[in-house]
């Protein structure tokens, strides 16, 4: 801990601060009265599927791909390939959020631990 | 008006509470292991707020930073946030007092469910809201606080469960690939993502991706905006 606890505490609260301060930002320059201008409503409208899109393959950014015939080499990239396929299935299928969520969670733990692990 | 928005919303948020828990446990055995203990866990949580930000809190507080490059690094991390407020901006008019928490709890995954929230009959949207941010920051302090006290006692193996963050974002991406008309910015996020990934790596990925998208949406405005008014005619006939 190179820290004190004084300096611990300031630096937890400048970060605080910072990330109050980047959800705050868009409310405080375009909420005061009036409508924004066109250009931030296409942008709302349009950014949050492009928004998803970049999570999803943040979420996956820590897989790896390789394939030398056995099945311990897929381990860094078919469990998720599966899961995925797997809740995009199940959503189609029953439209049913936690349905999908949990069956592909629950697929994916027991590709992680019993059959790749 | 607020227990039944409370019942109403947590069915949405369940995912969310797997995939905090699982997180913030993470959080909170991190920062026990650099020796600070369940109560810097808590008050972290309640008042910083951000599961990525958090990760990197606990870097910043074991190397001792010096507070200028703990702010540039907190905001150049959380740059994102800039862009989901804009899209909040209609969503959150007319909360009140609530609207400063709305805004403060603002994370990628209460982002996620209230941009894709169907608020249920005989419920007010606002207090819907509302109980869904309160909720997910519960789950969060919960899931802090219990890593740093329990997490290496708990007896079952939870490898993977955070995967339910991307379960839950795959689930709103299927549901906007059925709604929305053109299918370019999701295949502009994802392309651009993977290329960003691909040249920069998981740590530098995020923040070059976002201004690409962001730039890219920006040009191809006038064509974007004219299948919204083509769909939006085609729906009125």
């Amino acid at each position: 801990m190179p820290l004190t606890t004084g300096q611990a505490v300031a630096a937890i609260a400048v970060m605080a601060a910072v990330t109050f301060l980047t959800r705050a930002l868009p409310f405080l320059l375009f909420d005061r009265g009036g409508t924004p201008p066109k250009v931030v409503l296409y942008l709302g409208r349009v950014l949050p599927p492009a928004i998803i899109a970049m999570l999803i393959v943040y979420c996956l950014r820590n897989t790896t791909f390789g394939f030398d015939g056995t099945l311990a080499s897929c381990a860094g990239w078919l469990p998720q390939l599966l899961a995925a396929a797997a809740v995009v299935l199940l959503h189609l299928w029953k439209r049913n959020n936690l349905l999908s969520i949990f069956g592909g969670t629950a697929l994916y733990m027991v590709l992680v631990q019993a059959v790749f692990g | 008006m607020y227990l039944r928005a409370f019942r109403a919303a947590f069915p949405a948020t369940v995912p969310v509470l797997m995939g905090y828990l699982a997180i913030g446990m993470a959080f909170g055995l991190m920062l026990e292991a650099i020796g600070y203990n369940f109560i810097w866990a808590f008050f972290m949580s309640l008042t910083i707020y951000a599961g990525s930000g958090q990760y990197l809190g606990v870097e910043l507080l074991d190397t001792g930073a010096a507070l200028g490059s703990v702010a540039v690094m907190t905001f150049i991390l959380n740059f994102r946030h800039l862009v989901y407020g804009l899209s909040m901006l209609e969503k959150f008019k007319g909360m009140g007092p609530r609207k400063l928490y709305m805004i403060f709890s603002l994370t990628d995954e209460t982002y996620a469910l209230l941009s894709s929230a169907r608020v249920p009959e005989r419920v007010d949207p606002h207090a819907y809201y509302f109980a869904i941010a309160l909720l997910d920051q519960s789950y969060w302090i919960l899931g802090s606080v219990l890593g740093s006290v329990a997490g290496a006692l708990i007896g079952f193996d939870t490898t993977g469960i955070d995967f339910a963050m991307t379960a839950l974002f795959l689930v709103i991406a299927v549901d906007q690939w059925q709604t929305y008309r053109s299918h370019l910015p999701v295949l502009l996020g994802s392309g651009v993502t993977v290329v960003s990934l691909a040249l920069l790596g998981p740590d530098a990925m995020l923040i070059p991706a976002l201004c690409v998208i962001v730039v890219s949406l920006l040009l191809l405005r006038t064509r974007l905006d004219a299948r919204a008014e083509a769909q939006t005619e085609k729906e009125a006939v």
